[in-house]
């Protein structure tokens, strides 16, 4: 509780992870209350489907019934941006997670087993990551078939091994300590070892990284769904909402920025949820690492 | 000798990766059916007439590891199939893209090395001073900033304010039929300095006035990154006994930073320059599809919206194969002026 508490106090001391908590509490509000904020029309049938206005190519300005306006296709904005911010927490939490479940299995049996074992998962990692990862990611996607489903599991394929090779190096650390053989002394099984003395002394790294790197995973996702490789269209998501602008960039004669609101408005939104994540995340290593804190 | 023993080892651990990575493009490759798969097989576009034939020749009908094993086969001979997007084997698409990506990169990257070297040492020797402030904040920002959103503004200004004074693609109309004309000799595909080279002040303009937009969409977001790395690693390299003996024994203050505190401060740089490549290669992606600059990366993004397997999973070995030997060069170089890496023992 009262280490709790310290964390609070340091969390307070340093006005940009103020901004960071703030940021990502604002996006969980918007993400919880989406069906309230922007409550989806009678006899809709998938809330995330952006409900159309018409078919009409050009993009409308923001008017009483579409408070930001409305995309090519008449796709609501407005709607668009708060369901979106459902699909980003969706796959910013699903692939972390994932990433975290994976990595630690395989990282923590690599790193307190060893030997061949040990040998063979790395080497794994090592193909994987011989691979920029947005490309390996582009290849995996369009192999499985563009969906929001292949982007998630593309996203989990090429960045396990980061974590697996994070988490292995600290406990290889970890193994080497004085309670991990007493407890090995006492006759505690591997299971009980690794869970209970080595793991949790062993993942802090790793969970500074994950808190950075929510960020980095929803702006892969964007950045694929921006190349016409993600969710079907018409789904909620912000890095469709900026591939639908993409041909709205020149405005019309005496006004060059007439279409602004179909390319800004949901770039702000990836912008500011990043930004919250990376804020937070920086945050979180001050914290958890007081040595660079002083810095 | 210590030196050599350890480039050996590095190669021989080339090995089990390179094949690795084939078993893993391969793998991606099984999840298509024999008629989709033959297409990387297929070296002239008169062979699609008889897509049965190629299944037959190539054995893709057979067990999978004689499969990987013609598959590979071709691979070594050069041969990754057929680029239905652009109408010609892979292989050519890779040569006849790359100059223009080469380009691009040539102006990103010193930006972002240099520029961020400078601009961290600069923050680090003034901590919490404005300046300090304002890199810090510029990095947070430009490492949230979306790529693709970045350049999309860009576009969006200059197009809208300063119409055509820094346009989208590689070349305009006028320059490309020059470029392609018989009295100017591309030596090297990269227009810049094959315009220098035929001493054509017109090509030169013009094609640097269409690689400004891209190179800033490009340097951005990576600049901020070394400009973080920078800083912290100037930081810690300050605050060593050897900058107090420095500064003790009356040496001004640029000295002690550009010397004594930067050299050491560079090493955790280097490390990171092999992530830089590949944070290169995937934003060249991104930029070459918003400016619609025809390189590699516009290539890769045409193939993968046309779902052209060949053409993508070309690629995509194109760039491991690259990125390995990148990887592989950074270690030997690091080794070479960090002599506790080889001494370590450890190879990761």
């Amino acid at each position: 509780m009262t280490e709790l508490r310290l964390w609070l106090h340091q969390l307070r001391k340093n006005p940009l992870s103020v901004i960071g908590v703030t940021l990502i509490l604002i996006f969980a509000i918007i993400a919880i209350f989406a069906p309230i904020l922007a409550p989806p029309p009678e006899g809709h049938i998938d809330p995330y489907q952006i409900p159309r206005d018409g078919y009409s190519p050009v993009p409308q300005p923001p008017s009483e019934e579409h408070i930001l306006g409305t995309t090519q296709g008449q796709y609501d904005i407005y709607y668009g941006v708060i369901w979106g911010t459902r699909s980003a927490f969706q796959v910013g939490l699903i692939v972390m997670g994932a990433i975290l479940v994976i990595g630690i299995f395989l990282g923590s049996i690599a790193g307190y087993f060893g030997g061949i074992v040990d040998e063979i998962i790395m080497r794994v990692t090592d193909v994987f990551l011989a691979f920029p990862a947005l490309i390996l990611a582009m290849a995996i996607v369009v192999a499985l078939g563009p969906s929001l489903n292949t982007v998630i599991i593309a996203l989990i394929i090429v960045s396990w091994p980061v974590y697996a090779r994070l988490i292995r190096g600290d406990i290889l650390a970890t193994r080497e300590e004085d309670y991990v053989e007493a407890a090995r002394g006492l006759g505690a099984s591997n299971f009980r070892i690794i869970t209970r003395h080595v793991l949790p002394n062993s993942i802090y790294s790793a969970l500074v990284m994950a808190s950075l790197d929510i960020g980095a995973i929803v702006l892969a996702a964007a950045a694929l769904s921006f190349l016409g490789l993600g969710a079907p269209e018409g789904y909620a998501d912000w890095g469709q909402l900026i591939q639908f602008s993409r041909n709205w960039i020149v405005g019309i004669p005496g006004n060059p920025l007439a279409y602004w609101y179909t390319v800004i408005i949901p770039g702000l939104f990836i912008l500011f949820f990043v930004l919250g994540w990376n804020l937070l995340g920086d945050a979180f290593r001050d914290i958890l690492d007081p040595r660079l804190a002083k810095r | 000798m210590e030196f050599r023993a350890y480039i050996i080892r590095r190669l021989l651990l080339l090995i089990p990766v390179l094949f690795g990575v084939s078993l893993l493009i391969f793998g991606i490759l099984q999840l298509f059916s024999p008629v989709e798969r033959a297409f990387l097989y297929v070296t002239d576009p008169k062979q699609f007439g008889n897509i049965a034939a190629i299944i037959e020749k190539y054995g893709l009908d057979q067990p999978v590891w004689v499969q990987y094993g013609t598959w590979i086969n071709q691979v070594f001979h050069g041969n990754l199939g057929w680029s239905k997007v652009v109408s010609q084997p892979v292989t050519d698409a890779i040569i006849n893209f790359l100059p223009a990506t080469l380009e691009l990169a040539l102006f990103a990257t010193p930006l972002i090395i240099f520029g961020g070297i400078f601009l961290g040492s600069k923050a680090a020797a003034h901590k919490d001073k404005t300046i300090d402030h304002a890199t810090r904040f510029g990095a947070i920002l430009g490492w949230s900033l979306p790529t693709f959103w970045l350049g999309l503004m860009l576009l969006m200004v200059f197009y809208g304010f300063f119409s055509g004074l820094l346009p989208p693609e590689r070349l305009s109309i006028g320059a490309s039929i020059v470029v392609h004309s018989d009295a100017f000799t591309r030596y090297t595909g990269l227009n810049t300095i094959d315009a220098i080279l035929n001493g054509n002040a017109q090509v030169l303009g013009d094609s640097l006035r269409h690689l400004v937009l891209p190179v800033i969409t490009l340097t951005v977001v990576n600049l901020a990154l070394i400009m973080r790395l920078m800083r912290s690693s100037m930081l810690e390299s300050l605050g060593k006994g050897y900058i107090l003996t420095a500064r003790a024994k009356g040496l001004d203050e640029n000295t002690v930073v550009n010397k004594h505190a930067r050299r050491n401060a560079l090493i955790p740089v280097l490390t990171v320059s092999g992530f830089i490549f590949a944070a290169i290669v995937n934003g060249v992606v991104i930029t070459e599809t918003i400016f619609n600059y025809k390189g590699l990366g516009w290539w890769a993004w045409q193939s993968a919206v046309n779902l052209d397997i060949p053409s993508v999973l070309g690629f995509a070995l194109f760039n491991a194969v690259l990125f390995v030997f990148t990887n592989l060069a950074v270690d030997l170089y690091y080794s070479r002026i960090d002599p506790r890496v080889r001494l370590g023992g450890r190879m990761q």
